[in-house]
């Protein structure tokens, strides 16, 4: 089973990376990009028998710094 | 006193910290291997040093945090034995929840590598019982991620039991109410960005330092 998980600043942390992206965008001409949040994508070839849990104590363990960061998981 | 070094691949202030603590304790502190699982029995301080381990990746500290040495110096802080991790030592500790918060890229996205200036909040713990609270010291910093966030509930708190050690004259990198060091509830463990190990001779530019190894010396001793 292929996993992706996306691991992106929670929601009233700044971003320094993204607030640099959106000010590289605007110097680009596009303008209105009123916000920029950068993030990370991991992809993962686990085992079908692989639980929700399992993945999501994968996530909470080690991929996502959950003071920080919110964590989203796509199964393909 | 002994006390030991946790080595990580990666890691390039082991030797600095090594130094430090040897030039202070006048004994050689025991480097210890990230892949060990037990520490030497009776150590007075286990230092996490300042550098890029295992090259950063994932975030700073993260996969340090979880390698078989780091859950034995987690035991060893929960029983009380004094604990302090410099730089890339304090991305560690707050991965392995010792410490609250957690550090992020710096604000401006540059690398600062500079002497600072740092007031020091709480002269009261093993750690900082050499200065005076108040007292401005000078110690360089070296880090991209040195942007120290807690949510303002824990910011409260950890000020409200007198937990932040160090604070920055100047914000250097964007931390949460300049915060540069922050100890644990029990005050055994101090996570701190700027480097007192590069700050420990008259060459070095000054002792401010070298007067937090003698304090934990004899707090510890």
């Amino acid at each position: 089973m292929k996993l992706r998980i996306i691991v992106t600043l929670k929601n009233g942390v700044l971003d320094p990376q993204g607030k640099a992206i959106q000010h590289a965008l605007g110097s680009l001409g596009f303008d209105g990009v009123s916000d920029v949040r950068a993030g990370k994508i991991f992809e993962l070839e686990v085992a079908d028998t692989t639980t929700d849990d399992q993945i999501d104590e994968m996530c909470r363990k080690l991929l996502a710094n959950t003071v920080i960061e919110n964590y989203r998981v796509e199964k393909a | 006193m002994k006390t030991a070094v946790i080595v990580f691949p990666g890691s390039n202030c082991d030797r600095d910290i090594a130094v430090a603590l040897e030039s202070v304790t006048g004994t050689k502190p025991a480097m210890v291997w990230h892949g060990e699982s037990e520490l030497p029995e009776g150590l007075g301080v286990i230092a996490l040093p300042g550098g890029f381990s295992y090259g950063d990746y994932l975030r700073c500290g993260a996969i340090a945090a979880r390698s078989p040495i780091v859950r034995a110096v987690v035991d060893a802080a929960n029983r009380g034995t004094p604990v302090i991790g410099i730089c890339n030592g304090f991305q560690v500790l707050t991965e392995t929840g010792l410490l609250p918060g957690a550090l992020m890229r710096n604000e401006a996205l540059n690398f600062v590598c500079r002497d600072v200036e740092l007031t020091v909040e709480n002269s009261q713990s093993i750690f900082t019982s050499a200065y005076s609270a108040g007292e401005t010291l000078t110690i360089p910093v070296a880090h991209h991620d040195g942007n120290y966030f807690a949510d303002a509930e824990t910011l409260d708190r950890i000020e409200g039991e007198g937990r932040v050690a160090f604070r920055y004259t100047g914000n250097v990198n964007g931390s949460a109410r300049s915060i540069a060091g922050v100890l644990n509830k029990a005050g055994n463990v101090l996570g701190m960005m700027p480097h007192p190990e590069r700050r420990i001779e008259a060459a070095h530019g000054g002792m401010d330092g070298r007067r937090l190894f003698e304090g934990l010396l004899q707090a510890v001793a």
